[in-house]
């Protein structure tokens, strides 16, 4: 089995450690992962803010990289939303549809891949902690991944996992959406805080960096009790496979 | 063309700067979400509906000219009278013009968005025609001097503490703040006005082409006495708003309640088949319906788009919505509002008079999840902003960053060296000075990382 890993840019770049741990977690599975090394950006951000033709080679470069694997496993619903729904709007040159079909039946958020790819139904994972769980828009509503970092989470020992209030409404961020209306923004991520300290969960887990990011941020600024934490880097943590 | 300012930022300052609208519209929405998932999952086939209504939504607007004329002819047989508006000064003339010819002083409407698109009530106001809006929300905003907030509850806006301050003030009474009374203290002055008035002014909700009628949904009555007293009878009518035949309603029924109040059916479904006080000894005199264009041909120009002509005008994505529960309806400064409000918003007008309202969304998708007739309401948002970047020649700034990100990003070497400068450069300048314009005020930044995931993941495989 190829695995190739998709590294979304805000994992690249400014959380790292999200992704290594979903490296650690699909190596302790017995799944070997590879780096594409020429991979830069899926085009999202440019996408969203209505820039489509400029990203026609970014799509064409994403589909060449990546045609060659049996899976492509991104610790993102977003990123692989972009790849698996929206890259169909993209007018790329058309020898790559071919190529590119099959891409979009590869391509995995890490949470998707684990349940319904590998199916793991237990864990000898533990962590001793309160959690809630945050639905982020896009693997809910364009992937339908919902029930997947649930199941996950209550496969390790010793977690308390709290059902956040509105855990599917949209936490504000919005990629670009985030600084056009920023007053709109914070507005949201602050209902979405109240709603998240109202649990009492020490942690609040989510499966895209993206919305952990926005979320965190308030969350620091504010100096609020509580902390966000990656899928992925839970799982890593309480399968003892990160310090 | 004229270029209408939206000002569509500094409107949603005010809003947000607005606790009590906030709350309101936050209760509101999320009472009605609440209720709305409540009846749907007392519908099993509630998606089959949707496929069904979308299907049935798709044939009329794929050949609209056909059904029109289907419609026209059909009306004509049954003693309507068909009038058509390119636009809204072509709707207010002729509506004017109909009511001077069989001198109406006055006038009473029931809730329609259509003649607020086409702001009616001013210009027969200023003629001199008292023009009076019976349903209870349309009247308090009509009392209010304001425009409604929400497709399907105007005065959602507003508490109702607001409301008893406003017919105290208004209507010169002593104060109160009990629901039931202000519902009597209204229904007791529009009655008079049910009685006197010459003239009716409906909107309509679906028309029937092979039957030539048309109906009215809604709850509180007053939609039907206004269309049984006054001796005329007048319809402002989209020209998107057909079914194919009645045989078509009940799937709209069945989805329009659960979507919008979240009721499982609706009170009074009203019809009109042509004057009837010759058959019936009741009614009008005279039934005339005003098919009014106003930008929707434009709409229907674009294969992709035309689907927000679907639109059946019940609210679910405005309830849905995250950004318009923080916001209500008077942020987008624009009759409709909402999700479908900015999708329709830069067609209606043009893509730069509109350019600041497809953004004004998150994309999280919960409007395309709603939408009864399923509208592929995100996608229409992306199509839209590519359309405002392709016609915005401010955007000159933005457009060369972008273009650069994604030149550098298609030569896998110059990105990284770009990610890896600004690693260094990170690591050089404290975090306090990289501060993410239009971001940091209420959120810190995290920051890049000093290595990033390739090196790390290569330090790992060794």
């Amino acid at each position: 089995m190829k695995v190739a890993l998709f590294i979304p840019c805000l994992n690249e770049h400014i959380y790292p450690s999200a992704a290594l741990s979903m490296v650690k977690v699909l190596k302790y599975l017995k799944v070997d992962t590879v780096y594409v090394d020429d991979q830069t950006c899926c085009g999202q951000p440019a996408f969203n803010s209505g820039y489509q033709s400029e990203i026609i080679p970014l799509v064409e470069k994403f589909i060449k990289l990546f045609s060659d694997y049996d899976y492509i496993i991104a610790p993102s619903g977003s990123c692989v939303s972009m790849v698996k729904h929206h890259y169909k709007s993209i007018n790329f040159n058309k020898s790559l549809n071919e190529s590119y079909i099959q891409i979009r039946t590869k391509v995995y958020e890490f949470t998707d891949f684990l349940i319904n790819v590998l199916k793991i139904d237990s864990l000898s994972a533990r962590f001793n902690h309160k959690v809630t769980f945050h639905d982020s828009c896009h693997a809910l509503r364009e992937l339908g991944i919902s029930s997947e970092p649930r199941k996950i989470l209550k496969m390790i020992d010793g977690i308390e996992l709290i059902e956040l209030h509105d855990s599917d409404v949209c936490c504000g961020f919005g990629g670009t959406f985030s600084f056009k209306y920023e007053d709109v923004s914070v507005a949201m991520v602050e209902r979405k805080c109240t709603d998240i300290l109202n649990t009492k969960a020490e942690y609040c887990v989510g499966l895209d960096s993206s919305c952990l990011m926005n979320i965190d941020g308030y969350i620091k600024k504010n100096n609020l009790d509580v902390k966000v934490i990656h899928i992925a880097d839970l799982l890593a943590q309480s399968l003892g496979l990160k310090k | 063309m004229s270029t209408l300012n939206l000002n569509i930022k500094k409107h949603v300052g005010e809003a947000l700067a607005d606790s009590n609208l906030r709350k309101a519209v936050y209760n509101a929405t999320s009472s009605t979400t609440v209720t709305r998932q409540k009846v749907i999952n007392t519908i099993p086939y509630w998606e089959e509906l949707r496929n069904k209504s979308y299907k049935i939504k798709k044939e009329v607007i794929e050949n609209l000219d056909y059904y029109l004329e289907l419609f026209e002819s059909r009306c004509i047989d049954n003693g309507i009278n068909i009038h058509w508006a390119i636009d809204d000064k072509e709707a207010k003339s002729i509506i004017l013009k109909l009511a001077k010819q069989k001198n109406v002083k006055s006038i009473v409407k029931s809730k329609s968005l259509t003649t607020e698109e086409i702001h009616l009530n001013k210009i027969l106001i200023e003629n001199n025609i008292e023009t009076i809006e019976t349903d209870l929300g349309e009247y308090i905003i009509q009392l209010k001097d304001q425009v409604p907030s929400h497709l399907i509850i105007p005065a959602l806006h507003l508490s109702k503490q607001d409301v008893g301050n406003l017919f105290s003030e208004k209507l010169k009474i002593p104060y109160t703040d009990v629901p039931e009374e202000l519902l009597l203290i209204a229904r007791k002055k529009l009655r008079e006005k049910f009685l006197s008035a010459d003239m009716s002014i409906t909107g309509v909700n679906f028309g029937f082409a092979e039957n030539g009628s048309f109906c009215i949904v809604e709850n509180e009555a007053n939609a039907h006495l206004s269309i049984s007293l006054p001796k005329i009878h007048v319809a402002l009518m989209g020209i998107e708003k057909l079914l194919p035949s009645l045989n078509e309603l009940p799937y709209f029924l069945k989805l329009l309640a659960p979507s919008a109040t979240g009721q499982k059916s609706s009170t009074y479904v009203n019809f009109i088949g042509g004057p009837s006080i010759e058959k019936y000894g009741e009614g009008p005199d005279e039934v005339h319906i005003i098919l009014l264009d106003n930008g929707r041909s434009k709409i229907l120009e674009d294969p992709k788009l035309r689907e927000t002509l679907y639109c059946i005008r019940c609210g679910a994505c405005l309830n849905a919505c995250p950004v318009y529960q923080q916001i209500g309806g008077h942020a987008y400064n624009w009759v409709y509002m909402g999700p479908i409000g900015i999708t329709l918003i830069p067609q209606y007008l043009s893509e730069l008079e509109g350019k600041d309202a497809p953004f004004l969304s998150s994309l999280c998708g919960a409007c395309g999840e709603v939408c009864p007739v399923k509208i592929k309401l995100p996608e229409h948002i992306l199509d839209l902003r590519n359309k405002v970047v392709e016609k915005d020649k401010s955007k000159f700034f933005e457009k060369f960053i972008i273009r650069t990100w994604a030149y550098a990003a298609s030569k896998p070497k110059l990105y990284r060296f770009f990610g890896s400068s600004a690693k260094k450069i990170n690591m050089i300048i404290p975090k306090a000075i990289l501060k993410v314009p239009g971001y940091h005020k209420k959120r810190s930044f995290p920051g890049i990382d000093p290595k990033g995931f390739r090196e790390q993941f290569r330090d790992l495989e060794e």
